[in-house]
């Protein structure tokens, strides 16, 4: 690979990543701190010494890190349940663990508040798991499919007992698998806006939905400044130590085919172990969606497609309104781009990061839009790019592009590791028997990378069809998408709305369930997973 | 011809290979033969254009190579094992070469056909792989390499991976194979059937030098070295007792004999498949050699033996 070529890989994920990320978020932080052209700190400073403000930067730390802790001890033994054994099923179950993460915060707060939850920091955490818990199986768990387990083997013939083989050979090697999954578990949990804003209620606010509140209700854009650098400042600092932990793991580990490591379960013990892990899953994870779909079939005269129904009519005088099926193709043309476009971003810059050294740092920038403010976003969008030559502000390319930058860091962990996957010898053949180097890509790395580029489209459209908080400030009125349907019902009062939000939401389901099952299909003897 | 002069390869502190001279004449089969780290696939990977020199020369038809990017060197390389490309079938991965090299597909395809049939897989065409047994992928990998007629093939270990019984039948497969195409091959092992039944010429190859160069016949008449003399088996002796310095002794010029000059003690008795192996200590020299019999009822352990010696199996050593 030529250093241009390889530079200009690099490029356009920077590129990206600049005009659309960083530009729009420093633009909003301008405005805040340069009010007038003079810097100003004085917000920063009013921030930090207001002790509101203090206690919600506190209450965002800890209800993440006890999200993230509790996120880990659930999802670990489910993560080695569900990869270990075989069992009936098994393919859909490790499907149908990811939809909730696809699911719209809001949809779920919604689903929460409908089988009577009251607003408490309970029901924050359990939402929060609820929505990590495919965060950590499928991270953790992808690693420990593949994992060697005559290494395991060689451990307990050398005298360590079982306790001690998964402490000093198991552990180690799942570290930066779980050291992964942990961090972003805390930055979606840190970042949380959806959850918290229906079930923290009114007393309990994190700095996204704090942002939120003085951006969009007190339109006090030097807090709201403020704030989004003390978020950005965190994250930044977290990524930072994440990437010292995670190391040089793909050096480490000599992986294998699932199907060598995946066994029945043979002891009474491991029966009881599976079949807790699966019921906790299904009492976890399908309970609100199992609330939920049947709010949206439930009506006063029973069981039926009323709320359906209404849809389309409900509010059909109003100018916002919008026919279900047009909310569904922008929805699904929305999410199309969205996953082109972080396809395109997210497969280069991991092609550039197998190709250098500073990995870990391409990565980490890569990642940082997950961890920032969808509201940061979504307004520096609107004040950034209204100005020629980026006068987008009114296009629609507008709306894929922030689903894109949530999407492009898991495009960028479901085909990094494939391809480091790849045998240097394999391309050194391909050299051998007369390719140049550009050839060497295409018929080399892009094939055999083609299947986790697919897996990894899915799941960018999976996200992109379920993204709410960017996309809530960026479509246009009259071309809104299921997430911002679902938010504009649940705005309104009274229970023939709520079973149109939980209509709606049932559809999303369905859409975002088929579309991770799609997905599912291709994954064979990959070991990407993000 | 291809041929290299004073190559070295460095790795950081660590010298690969170390001032090298080596020749292939056209149509000639050499191999380098060497223990397991002495820089046999270095010395591909740096001919080939994949490695950087430290130093030296690669000359093809007497043209430095220096510069020239592997794919542009007219070189063939097959690599040790698992290299066949995994998302093509057989034919794809054999019609790779002629496709770079500007084959349309239908030709190159033709040409992949032609190849597969030369090694025996002419009906394996579409299948994959991953469904192919070993020796059967390192065909297909010797068709894939055979197949853009490359100036000189190099293969690496081509049949270690296999087992015994394979490798010798494709031994002699393959050296009918070469000699009918007038292929010039270089080729690295640390097996000695391999080398000494495939090629025209042997290189020892000793921690990055060459130690020795010749036709099998001559090498296995006069090791010139200690080092080559132990690698191909034979008793070092420092030959204290006999006068003649430091000699090398083939196992099978010493012959159990109840008037050898030679009196010992059986140390120990292994059986191999045609023959059996005594490890015998020398009373007189305080030294230990080893005595091939091909008697039925060899002497034990402990027993005592007296052994002759054949002259035509000792060679005076530096």
């Amino acid at each position: 690979m030529s250093r241009w070529a390889r530079g200009s890989m690099l490029a356009v994920p920077l590129l990206f990543l600049g005009v659309f990320f960083v530009y729009p978020v420093l633009t909003i932080l301008g405005r805040g701190l340069w009010p007038g052209g003079d810097l100003d700190l004085s917000p920063l400073r009013e921030v930090v010494g207001d002790p509101s403000m203090r206690d919600i930067a506190w209450f965002t730390v800890w209800q993440a890190a006890l999200s993230t802790l509790l996120t880990l001890a659930i999802g670990i033994p489910a993560a080695y349940a569900l990869t270990q054994f075989r069992f009936r099923g098994a393919a859909l179950v490790r499907a149908l663990v990811v939809v909730p993460f696809v699911l719209p915060t809001l949809v779920v707060g919604s689903a929460f508040l409908a089988v009577g939850v009251e607003p408490s920091l309970g029901a924050i955490l359990v939402a929060h798991v609820f929505f990590n818990y495919a965060v950590v199986v499928r991270t953790v768990g992808g690693i420990w499919a593949h994992l060697d387990r005559r290494q395991e083997d060689a451990a307990r013939l050398l005298g360590a007992s079982r306790l001690r083989t998964f402490a000093s050979v198991t552990l180690p090697a799942l570290r930066p698998a779980i050291a992964a999954a942990g961090a972003i578990v805390f930055l979606f949990t840190f970042a949380s806006f959806g959850v918290v804003l229906v079930l923290g209620g009114p007393t309990r606010s994190t700095l996204e939905t704090e942002i939120y509140r003085q951006t969009a209700q007190l339109l006090d854009l030097r807090t709201a400044a403020a704030l989004s650098i003390i978020q950005l400042v965190a994250v930044l600092g977290l990524l930072m130590v994440t990437e010292r932990l995670q190391g040089r793991r793909h050096v480490a580990l000599r992986l294998q085919a699932s199907r060598d490591t995946v066994r029945a379960p043979r002891s009474p013990g491991e029966r009881v172990f599976l079949w807790a892990n699966l019921a906790i899953a299904a009492l976890l994870l399908g309970g609100p969606i199992a609330v939920l779909v049947a709010r949206a079939f439930e009506t006063p005269h029973g069981v039926g497609l009323e709320h359906f129904r209404a849809l389309g009519t409900l509010h059909a005088t109003s100018v916002l309104f919008v026919p279900p099926e047009q909310a569904i193709w922008n929805s699904l043309s929305y999410a199309a781009a969205a996953a082109a476009l972080a396809l395109a971003v997210g497969g280069l810059a991991a092609f550039a990061i197998v190709r250098t050294r500073r990995a870990g740092a391409i990565d980490a920038a890569l990642t940082l839009p997950l961890g920032v403010s969808a509201v940061t976003i979504g307004f520096g969008f609107l004040i950034a790019l209204d100005d020629p030559p980026l006068d987008l502000r009114t296009e629609w390319i507008l709306v894929p592009i922030a689903q894109a930058l949530v999407a492009i860091p898991f495009v960028v962990r479901l085909t990094t590791p494939v391809l480091r996957s790849i045998d240097p010898r394999l391309r050194e053949a391909a050299a051998m028997l007369g390719a140049p180097p550009r050839r060497v890509w295409r018929e080399v790395d892009l094939p055999i990378a083609a299947r986790a580029l697919a897996i990894a489209g899915g799941f960018a459209f999976a996200i992109a069809l379920g993204e709410f908080g960017a996309t809530v400030f960026l479509a246009r009125p009259d071309r809104p998408t299921l997430p911002v349907v679902i938010y504009r019902l649940l705005g309104q009062p009274g229970p023939s709305n709520f079973g149109a939000a939980m209509a709606a939401s049932t559809i999303l389901l369905v859409l975002a369930g088929l579309s991770v099952l799609a997905v599912d299909r291709a994954r064979v003897a990959d070991v990407g997973t993000f | 011809m291809l041929s290299v002069e004073q190559l070295t390869v460095r790795f950081g502190d660590q010298v690969a290979l170390d001032d090298v001279a080596l020749s292939v004449d056209d149509g000639e089969i050499v191999c380098v033969l060497g223990p397991s780290g002495s820089g046999k696939s270095t010395l591909l990977r740096a001919i080939a254009g994949l490695e950087p020199l430290a130093a030296g020369r690669v000359l093809r038809d007497g043209a430095d190579l220096a510069g020239i990017p592997p794919q542009r060197r007219g070189l063939g390389l097959m690599f040790q094992e698992h290299t066949l490309f995994p998302h093509r079938d057989v034919v794809g991965n054999v019609a790779f070469g002629p496709r770079m090299h500007g084959a349309g597909r239908a030709a190159a395809d033709e040409q992949a056909r032609a190849m597969l049939a030369l090694v025996g897989l002419a009906d394996y065409e579409h299948r994959g792989v991953a469904e192919l047994s070993g020796g059967e992928q390192q065909r297909v990998a010797l068709a894939r390499a055979l197949a853009p007629a490359p100036a000189v093939l190099m293969l690496d270990e081509p049949l270690g991976a296999l087992d015994r019984g394979l490798r010798e039948r494709l031994v002699d497969d393959l050296g009918a194979l070469f000699r009918e195409l007038g292929q010039s091959v270089l080729f690295v092992t640390h097996d000695h059937d391999e080398a000494f039944g495939l090629a025209d010429r042997v290189a020892i190859l000793r921690a990055g030098r060459v130690e020795q160069v010749g036709p099998p016949a001559e090498l296995w008449r006069r090791p010139e070295t200690e080092f080559v003399a132990a690698f191909l088996g034979w008793n070092v002796v420092m030959g204290s007792g006999t006068g003649l310095g430091r000699v090398a002794i083939r196992p099978d010029a010493l012959l159990l004999d109840g008037d050898g000059a030679l009196a010992g003690v059986v140390r120990t008795r292994t059986f191999r498949r045609d023959h059996w192996r005594l490890r015998v200590a020398l009373e007189a020299a305080g030294e230990t050699v080893d005595v091939v019999v091909r008697d039925p009822e060899p002497p034990a352990p402990g027993d005592r033996v007296r052994l002759a010696v054949d002259p035509a199996g000792v060679v005076r050593l530096p």
